[in-house]
């Protein structure tokens, strides 16, 4: 291993462990009571003991995460297509699109939350959160084609359906993946602070009928943070943090890496420094 | 050297530029929607099998005349009149213009895809087209892993691959190093007589102009109009022997002093046009 893979690969591991064995360290060398500060072993353990659980949770928020994220993928797509065919839609939506998007979702979570179950409460606002950064990067992508190759299109008479799809296309698709990696993590966030604004009321079945229909249901992980916070049960919310940190880490590689196959041929981003 | 174009192969120079016309613009005029005037009173005839270009600085609408031809946008006054219709033309840019996402195939098949032909059936006319241009066994490429004067060649295979009448050529070779650039005009100039196509090639280059063209119309820039032609005599292909004869080296001084002179015109305009916009 040569110095630069070091940097590059080891590095980033080996201050993590740093990190963990210092706060272990602290913990132990001060014995501060786990109520207060658990110390990471005590978190694994934690998480390893009450996997029963939290595991449970654990697919709850994600599969709230990831039905809001396909539902504003579907979603924003379709509304970018029709504002960039349709100047005149892209005029009409602007003032509320606009507003939607400058008011921060959360604060609109507890009015959500008279006019819909909690558990559809979630989802729209996990929805919410996922839809504008992808609408908005999608509108940008399909409309930054080439002047030159919309030019050559019209020279040899395409329809309008084929510039869409042979050309505006794939040319927003660098801009939708860019979209898509901030609304993945933006509909964790949002699953995640909507179940905390639904608090306790939240705790039955809060996964909506489409969970139910596939057998997950009850609360989510958020649900079991207030929960445990209310009992002291200080390890477990740690152990609930770390799921929901490895699920926001895993859907950006998940992201990273779809965007990395689809533009590895063609685009800048998804070039190595080497070549 | 040439094959199937209307031009006899041993056509004496006083009629090489003499083919029957294929376009005529007749004061033609361009404002754009910011009122700025791109070009007044143009009037050019496109003769069959010639190659034209058009010289001149940068905003003097040469690039609108060849967008004006292939219908990408409409005059504001005067006519363009195409003899028996407008014929089947392709455009080369001064970028490449080739989609990234694609192969150098599928960037190549696009407008006879567009035209509703197969993969299977283009497949051999993008080969024969890529070898052409000296692209063969590139197919598969991607544009990024091209240089810059074969991303050209995909660009000018693209544009032969529908065997158009008419070449529109917009600086094509401006951003190209002196070597490459040298190299692609004589393929140029090969491609065109093999297949006896048209071409309007916009340059600013007075010694590219003269080595390519049977004739060359100097434009004058703010309004954009045609100011002044010169035709060169000399049968096409050239060698590079033909930069050392006297005709090309007096055509060369004949064009810079034409050009010089629609300059000049232009500077003495400026006062009254001091509020166009730099074009």
């Amino acid at each position: 291993m040569n110095r630069e893979d070091f940097t590059e690969y080891l590095l980033p591991f080996l201050a993590l462990a740093l990190g963990l064995l210092a706060w272990e360290g602290t913990v132990r060398y001060y014995a501060i009571p786990p109520y207060i500060m658990p110390a990471p072993s005590l978190v694994i353990v934690t998480l390893v003991e009450d996997w029963g659980t939290l595991s449970g949770s654990l697919k709850v928020t994600l599969f709230i995460t990831f039905e809001a994220l396909a539902a504003a993928v579907v979603g924003s797509v379709a509304l970018a297509i029709v504002f960039t065919q349709w100047r005149i839609v892209e005029r009409v939506f602007f003032p509320f699109a606009v507003a939607m998007q400058v008011t921060p979702i959360v604060a609109i979570a507890p009015l959500l939350l008279i006019y819909l179950s909690s558990a559809d409460a979630v989802l729209v606002v996990a929805f919410l959160v996922a839809f504008f950064p992808i609408l908005a990067n999608t509108t940008l992508g399909l409309s930054s084609a080439d002047r030159n190759l919309v030019d050559l299109f019209q020279l040899y008479r395409a329809s309008r359906w084929r510039q869409l799809v042979w050309l505006r296309l794939p040319c927003a698709l660098p801009y939708f993946l860019a979209g898509l990696r901030i609304g993945g993590g933006l509909a964790l966030i949002g699953a995640i602070v909507a179940e905390i604004a639904a608090g306790s009321g939240g705790s039955a079945g809060s996964a909506g009928w489409l969970a139910s229909l596939v057998g997950i249901h009850g609360p989510g992980l958020a649900f079991r943070i207030v929960e445990a916070g209310f009992r002291l049960k200080i390890p477990r919310m740690f152990a609930a943090l770390l799921l929901i940190s490895a699920s926001g880490i895993t859907i950006y590689l998940m992201l990273s890496a779809l965007s990395y196959l689809l533009l590895r041929h063609w685009h800048e981003s998804a070039r190595g420094r080497e070549t | 050297m040439s094959l199937t174009q209307p031009l006899a192969p041993d056509a004496s120079p006083s009629n090489i530029a003499a083919g029957a016309p294929l376009v005529a613009l007749r004061g033609v005029g361009k404002v754009f929607a910011n009122r700025l005037e791109a070009l007044k009173g143009v009037d050019i005839d496109v003769r069959e099998g010639e190659f034209l270009s058009l010289l001149g600085p940068s905003g003097c609408g040469k690039s609108t005349v060849l967008r004006l031809l292939a219908g990408l946008t409409t005059p504001t006054s005067g006519a363009i009149d195409w003899r028996g219709g407008r014929p089947a033309l392709s455009f080369v840019f001064q970028e490449p213009t080739l989609m990234p996402w694609a192969t150098v195939f599928a960037n190549v098949w696009l407008p006879l895809r567009l035209a509703g032909v197969s993969k299977h059936k283009a497949r051999p006319h993008v080969e024969g087209a890529l070898e052409k241009v000296g692209l063969a066994g590139f197919a598969d490429a991607y544009p990024r892993e091209l240089s810059g004067g074969m991303k050209m060649r995909a660009s000018i295979a693209r544009a032969l691959i529908t065997r158009p009448a008419v070449l529109l050529m917009d600086e094509p070779f401006a951003a190209l190093d002196e070597i490459t650039r040298s190299k692609l005009n004589d393929d140029l100039v090969a491609l065109k007589c093999s297949l006896g196509a048209t071409v309007v090639f916009v340059t600013h280059s007075v010694f590219e102009s003269v080595y390519l063209s049977t004739r060359i119309v100097v434009f004058a820039p703010r309004p954009g109009r045609g100011v002044a032609e010169i035709a060169i005599d000399a049968p096409l292909p050239r060698s590079v022997e033909f930069r050392m004869t006297p005709l090309y080296a007096q055509k060369c001084r004949e064009t810079a002093l034409a050009l010089r002179a629609a300059m000049d015109s232009a500077a003495q305009a400026e006062p009254s046009s001091v509020k166009g916009a730099r074009a």
